[in-house]
């Protein structure tokens, strides 16, 4: 009781700090905390879109006629820009005219952009701040480009990795779920008591080995077969990454199955046996049935571990941020992201923040699964009586 | 049983939760234990194999001196000098102005010394036959301008170019020096190691990547780079780096606060000795001459 009561406070506990920390991201702009973006103040221009703003400093958008402003060429200006156009004497030794010198370049240049911190702007600026909106949650999720580190303002669509995400972890689950349920049928019903003490040990150690291992088999073995087999220019796809899965989840699903299975009881197997029944037919008719939500039980775990996955698919699938139409093609899931991206980012930043959230979506995906499957279940049980 | 696993279980928890904060707290830069002095150096992950390796051999005979290194990136090393946290920072990059100008607000003089030089060479697979690139041209192929080896000079092939993490120094690196500060493209593999780009270049034919010059090997080919649009090129090697004919190399340095000067003499002095030098050798970083 007590045990159980500590488990949920802990379970809990650690939902509400993901939350808590995820929500964060909602509360910010897109832009560096403490900067600015500004334009000459005859531009017309008064917003941005992150990703306009993105392609200015990109230049693939040259001239604010682009964005519905005048005929002008964008000059692009960041604060270390201005070493080029003034010398250290004027700009003071402790950088102290340092104000006064970019919002005389500003006014002196009329197709600029500048992207510089707010502790340099002067009192009385003469440039136009542009508006810089919150992210909104319908942006976050819809968002297709991942640029978190990207300056002046981070790209966060987060719709390329939960799609990335979910291809990787359907494919593992459709790869692993048949050839799972074949094994454990076989070692349960079919085969022998010595075949079967050999086997069980071998398939359990599968789940021993560290994922980073599985990881680096998958790059240097999988890679190059599925590469080669389909005659594809990379062989990091979101195959890869569901063949690597699908291999580390089987053990759960085996194991549990086949446990599900042996605890049918003898007299039903020997009822249908005794009625006419084959083999087969008694285990698709009765023993599949009864042992159903252990083998459902089994195939969540087993889903639990692929879309959790972060090492092994970190390695195997290419992690290019992009929505993946087939599981030929590179994608990037949540897990791996997080992986790759926390430890750089800075502590309770907007990167961070967005981690976390992108650990909500996570959650929240797992959640709806493990509800779906439990729905299901229920409802089957019901029949059954 | 049950309050041992309610400890269980509530431990990590206290940990996770704590982990966050205990990383603002000081590090506790100086005690005074006996004659030892403490040292803590953080920042720049390219350097830390380095400085780690330094430190190491420092410590065997130098016995009052003890050294703590810190990863997690230039910017962080940068930060916690502001801050007084860390006596010496680790960068692979120069000083943006926007941090020289919080180090002049903050009335702190630094020094920066330049410990070793590091170069990052461009590979391909070894089947391609193209062997040399101009920055321009890697610009385009990053920016995802160039999709095929024939707008290059090579065979009819699809690019497969990869790159580090964006948490990676030399991720940002190659952003600011080759491709002129502009975003890569979505397409691009990012892969979490160097080791990981090695192999994946190794065995996928029409791939191209970038690597520090310590992790060149056989299976993969490194291209010559040209800066003043195909009129010369250069290739990478500590030669070539040494005499800033390579131009894709930085410099890696350690900074300190000059009230520091004398305490964290011994390990300056100690990179830059002959030793030291022969350390950046054996760790595959460029010597200083």
């Amino acid at each position: 009781m007590l045990s159980s009561a500590a488990t949920s406070i802990t379970v809990v506990l650690i939902v509400f700090f993901l939350f808590i920390e995820g929500a964060g991201v909602f509360t910010k702009k897109p832009i560096e905390e403490g900067f600015l973006l500004a334009v000459h103040s005859t531009n017309p221009i008064k917003k941005l879109e992150p990703s306009q703003v993105k392609d200015i400093f990109d230049q693939k958008i040259t001239n604010w006629k682009q964005l519905g402003g005048k005929n002008e060429p964008i000059v692009l200006f960041r604060t270390e820009d201005i070493t080029e156009f003034y010398s250290d004497e004027e700009l003071g030794e402790n950088f102290e005219h340092f104000p006064a010198k970019i919002d005389e370049y500003v006014s002196k240049t009329p197709g600029v952009i500048a992207f510089f911190s707010d502790k340099y702007k002067a009192k009385n600026f003469h440039g136009k701040e542009l508006e810089i909106n919150k992210i909104k949650i319908f942006e976050f999720l819809s968002g297709e480009e991942w640029f978190p580190t990207a300056q002046p303002i981070a790209q966060m669509g987060v719709k390329a990795l939960i799609y990335g995400t979910l291809w990787v972890s359907f494919g593992a689950i459709l790869l692993a779920l048949p050839i799972g349920l074949a094994a454990a049928i076989y070692l349960s019903e079919i085969a022998r008591k010595r075949t079967r003490n050999i086997l069980k040990p071998l398939i359990e150690l599968l789940a021993g080995i560290p994922s980073v291992v599985y990881g680096f088999f998958g790059l240097v073995v999988i890679v190059p077969l599925i590469q080669n087999v389909f005659g594809l220019p990379v062989g990091e796809t979101g195959l890869a990454g569901s063949i690597v899965l699908a291999i580390m989840a089987l053990p759960t699903i085996i194991t549990i199955s086949e446990d599900a299975m042996r605890t049918t009881p003898r007299a039903m197997k020997e009822a249908s046996l005794a009625l006419g029944a084959s083999h087969w037919q008694t285990i698709y008719k009765v023993v599949i049935p009864y042992s159903a939500s252990g083998i459902t039980a089994g195939a969540i775990l087993g889903i639990g571990r692929a879309i959790g996955e972060t090492m092994a698919v970190l390695m195997v699938t290419g992690n290019a941020a992009i929505i993946p139409h087939t599981l030929l093609a590179p994608l990037r899931t949540i897990p791996a992201t997080i992986a790759a991206e926390l430890g750089e980012a800075a502590n309770g930043g907007l990167h961070y923040q967005s981690l976390f959230a992108l650990g909500c979506i996570l959650f929240l995906i797992t959640f709806c699964i493990n509800m779906m499957v439990e729905f299901v279940t229920n409802r089957n049980s019901h029949k059954k009586h | 049983m049950t309050i041992k696993t309610k400890l269980f279980l509530i431990l990590p928890l206290i940990g996770m939760l704590s982990c966050g904060k205990a990383k603002n707290e000081d590090k506790g830069t100086e005690d005074k234990e006996g004659n030892t002095t403490s040292i803590t150096i953080k920042g720049s992950d390219t350097v830390l194999p380095l400085a780690q390796k330094e430190a190491e051999e420092m410590m065997k005979t130098d016995s009052k001196v003890s050294v703590t290194i810190v990863g997690g990136g230039t910017g962080v090393g940068v930060t916690a000098l502001l801050d007084g946290t860390t006596d010496i920072a680790m960068a692979s990059r120069d000083l943006k102005t926007e941090e020289k100008l919080k180090f002049s607000e903050a009335k702190k003089e630094i020094e920066k010394v330049t410990v070793a030089y590091d170069a990052l060479a461009v590979i391909v697979n070894p089947a391609n036959k193209v062997s040399q690139l101009t920055r321009e041209q890697l610009e385009k192929i990053y920016t995802g301008a160039i999709k095929n080896w024939k707008e290059v000079g090579g065979e009819d092939a699809k690019i497969v170019a990869y790159s580090r993490e964006s948490s990676s120094g030399t991720y940002e690196f190659f952003k600011e020096e080759v491709m002129d500060k502009k975003n890569y493209a979505s397409d691009i593999l990012s892969m979490p190691a160097t080791g990981a780009i090695v192999q994946a270049v190794s065995q996928t034919k029409g791939s191209i990547g970038y690597v520090g010059l310590a992790y060149e090997t056989k299976e993969v080919k490194q291209l010559s780079v040209s800066y003043d649009q195909g009129k010369t090129f250069v290739a990478p090697s500590v030669a070539s780096a040494k005499d800033k004919s390579y131009p894709i190399s930085r410099p890696l340095f350690y900074i300190f606060d000059k009230i520091n000067a004398a305490k964290v003499k011994a390990v300056v002095d100690y990179a830059l000795s002959p030793e030291g030098q022969k350390i950046v050798l054996e760790v595959g970083y460029v010597p200083l001459n």
